[in-house]
């Protein structure tokens, strides 16, 4: 059973969102998506300052068994990567709504929750995927 | 073979001084070579004696999983047995001995050979050229789809970019587009292991350079929709892209070039029984139709009629002047060539056939035996090709026996490990290929290993994470390995 906050956002293809005080979103992958990975060895960053289109590959994750994309459930700016990763990328295996953050964006149009999912929902889809 | 010392390096046995005769350094001086050039302190290389060195390096064979030894059944690799025929005549001086820059009057038989396998590839896929020139798999899809991006540029049609790609596809597709300057656009895939019709209507339109498909698809099912899905591609203007992976499930039965692809790349390693090596040589042949003759890589071989006579040639830029151009200096890995041209002259027509014949007969019987066995098939409503997949999910969750444990445990039993973890698609998975050139005894040998070791670990409770237990080298720390990365000898480091 993998962890899942209640107070995030999050999509099918297992990003979370967190909103910021300061008007930015936080993104990580979920508990469940790094489960799945495994020990992740290398994370690729977009640089900050970098647009990227909602649906778009915004960050690569790679474990021993794969490499797989990140992509940015909103549309936005990139205002910050989580550095850290670069020599740490377990940080996502041991802490993936905290220390594991991976990008902070600041979005370009307000965000339509319809599009995203409830962690209701987000365990729906884990579930699922656990048949 | 478990000696403590299995990973000794021939380095740890040199003692200054200690020579092998064979391969002692001449005596004689060499060519003049200015005083101020010559090195003043000795390099580093290993002395010792002949039978040490014969020792160290039979010893470092004997630790290898081979075709030659062991039941191989890696899928997606067609790890088949090679004959030896093939190497036999390869290595005949005449050829092995051939320059590369001789005159071609002096290469006749050589480029005949290269001429007429050039014929049968054709033949055999359905396509109107070959070219033989691709050094592996990976140039001959580079060539594949830089030949695409040619066609269009040709045309002036610039705004194509986008490569479609299942998401079953074996890795160098979208990596192979990206190298191209293309975009790449995943589609999925449906229940039934076919590519999901409605998602990739969606994905066609007037960016679409192409679609680069592998049928059977990694899944190891065959794609049903062929015929619809080149229709939709090439009425939306794009072209069809064949990856050659699997094409020993089909060989002698359906041609590529019928299916309507308008480029192939084969892996003569694979369909075509060469050998594989460490990561090399490889042949990446590539095959196109009409619309992609003047853009094949060069040289090509060409054959001439004069006066009752027969005479092969190179033809490079000025036969082709829309050629992508050169991708290996002379012919290919033209040793490779020559074995795949000799075990297609002992195969014939006929022997094509039993080929992929006895390649699905294998698969599905393996299949059919581990299903029997409690085994769950990722697609049991559809019938193998050459290879198929097990799920490790259950067993995973209920014992915590792993696709890993299972493979590493195989180890122990001597018999080389599935493919795990690809395709990505289905969780704890093995890929399993057993190929043409194995029996039934082997094969059901395969599978009574296969249920002892979930016998064991169900009943006895038995785990193989520390697995395997026999060979040189036990489970690696391959996380360790990826994240500190340790690959150059360093003597003074112990």
């Amino acid at each position: 059973m993998s962890e899942l906050p209640g107070d995030l956002l999050y999509t099918k293809d297992h990003e979370w969102l967190r909103r910021e005080d300061d008007g930015s979103v936080t993104i990580g992958i979920t508990d469940h998506a790094q489960g799945a990975l495994g020990d992740l060895v290398y994370v690729e960053l977009p640089e900050v300052g970098q647009d990227v289109e909602e649906a778009g590959e915004m960050a690569v994750v790679e474990s021993v068994k794969a490499a797989s994309d990140v992509y940015a459930p909103i549309g936005g700016s990139i205002v910050a990567v989580n550095e850290d990763l670069a020599d740490d990328p377990e940080k996502i295996n041991a802490d993936p709504y905290g220390d594991g953050w991976i990008v902070r964006l600041l979005p370009a149009d307000a965000i339509d929750e319809g599009t995203l999912l409830s962690p209701d929902n987000y365990q729906a889809v884990v579930d699922e995927l656990d048949d | 073979m478990n000696s403590p010392k299995s990973s000794e390096l021939i380095f740890d046995k040199s003692r200054s001084g200690r020579r092998a005769f064979a391969q002692a350094p001449a005596t004689t001086a060499a060519a003049a070579i200015p005083a101020a050039l010559l090195r003043s302190d000795k390099p580093r290389l290993p002395e010792a004696s002949e039978l040490q060195t014969v020792r160290h390096f039979t010893r470092l064979s004997q630790m290898n999983f081979s075709i030659d030894t062991q039941f191989y059944p890696l899928g997606s690799c067609t790890m088949k047995y090679n004959p030896r025929a093939c190497n036999a005549l390869a290595l005949l001086p005449e050829f092995a001995g051939r320059h590369p820059l001789s005159p071609v009057s002096h290469g006749q038989g050589f480029l005949s050979c290269m001429y007429e396998l050039q014929e049968m590839l054709k033949d055999v896929t359905g396509m109107k050229g070959v070219s033989l020139t691709p050094m592996a798999g990976a140039q001959g899809e580079f060539a594949g789809v830089a030949m695409i991006k040619a066609y269009h540029d040709a045309r002036g049609d610039h705004e194509r970019m986008e490569i479609i790609c299942p998401d079953a596809a074996h890795g160098t597709n979208p990596a192979t587009a990206t190298m191209c300057g293309c975009l790449v656009r995943e589609v999925p895939t449906g229940p039934e292991g076919d590519i999901d019709f409605d998602a990739l209507k969606a994905a066609v339109g007037p960016k679409t350079a192409g679609i680069m498909l592998t049928n059977p698809s990694t899944l190891g099912v065959f794609e049903r929709r062929i015929k619809e899905v080149a229709d939709l591609v090439h009425d939306a203007g794009g072209l069809l892209y064949y990856d050659g992976a699997n094409l020993n499930a089909i060989l002698g039965k359906v041609r590529p070039g019928d299916m309507d692809f308008d480029v192939i790349h084969m892996n003569l390693h694979k369909t075509f029984s060469t050998p594989h090596g460490g990561g090399g040589p490889g042949s990446g042949a590539v095959g196109v139709n009409d619309r992609l003759l003047p853009f094949m890589p060069i040289p090509v071989v060409g054959k001439n009629e004069r006066d009752g006579e027969t005479e092969y040639n190179w033809l490079a830029e000025d036969d082709l002047p829309q050629s992508i151009g050169r991708l290996s200096g002379f012919m290919g890995n033209s040793g490779v060539l020559l074995r795949a041209y000799v075990y297609m002259r002992m195969l014939g027509r006929a022997g094509m056939q039993r080929v992929s014949e006895y390649a699905t007969l294998n698969a599905n019987y393996l299949a059919a035996r581990l299903g029997e066995a409690g085994f769950e098939l990722a697609f049991p409503t559809r019938r193998a090709s050459h290879e198929f997949i097990v799920t490790m999910k259950r067993e995973a969750k209920s014992v915590n026996l792993t696709a890993m444990d299972i493979a590493k445990a195989l180890l122990d039993k001597n018999y080389h490990a599935p493919t795990t973890y690809f395709p990505l698609l289905v969780p704890e998975c093995l890929l399993i290929e057993p190929t043409e050139t194995e029996s039934k005894e082997t094969l059901d040998n395969f599978v009574a290993a296969m249920i002892e070791i979930v016998t064991a670990a169900k009943e006895d409770g038995v785990e193989y994470k520390e697995a395997p237990y026999t060979m040189p080298v036990r489970r690696l720390d391959d996380v360790k390995a990826a994240r500190q990365l340790d690959l150059r000898y360093q003597p003074d480091k112990t």
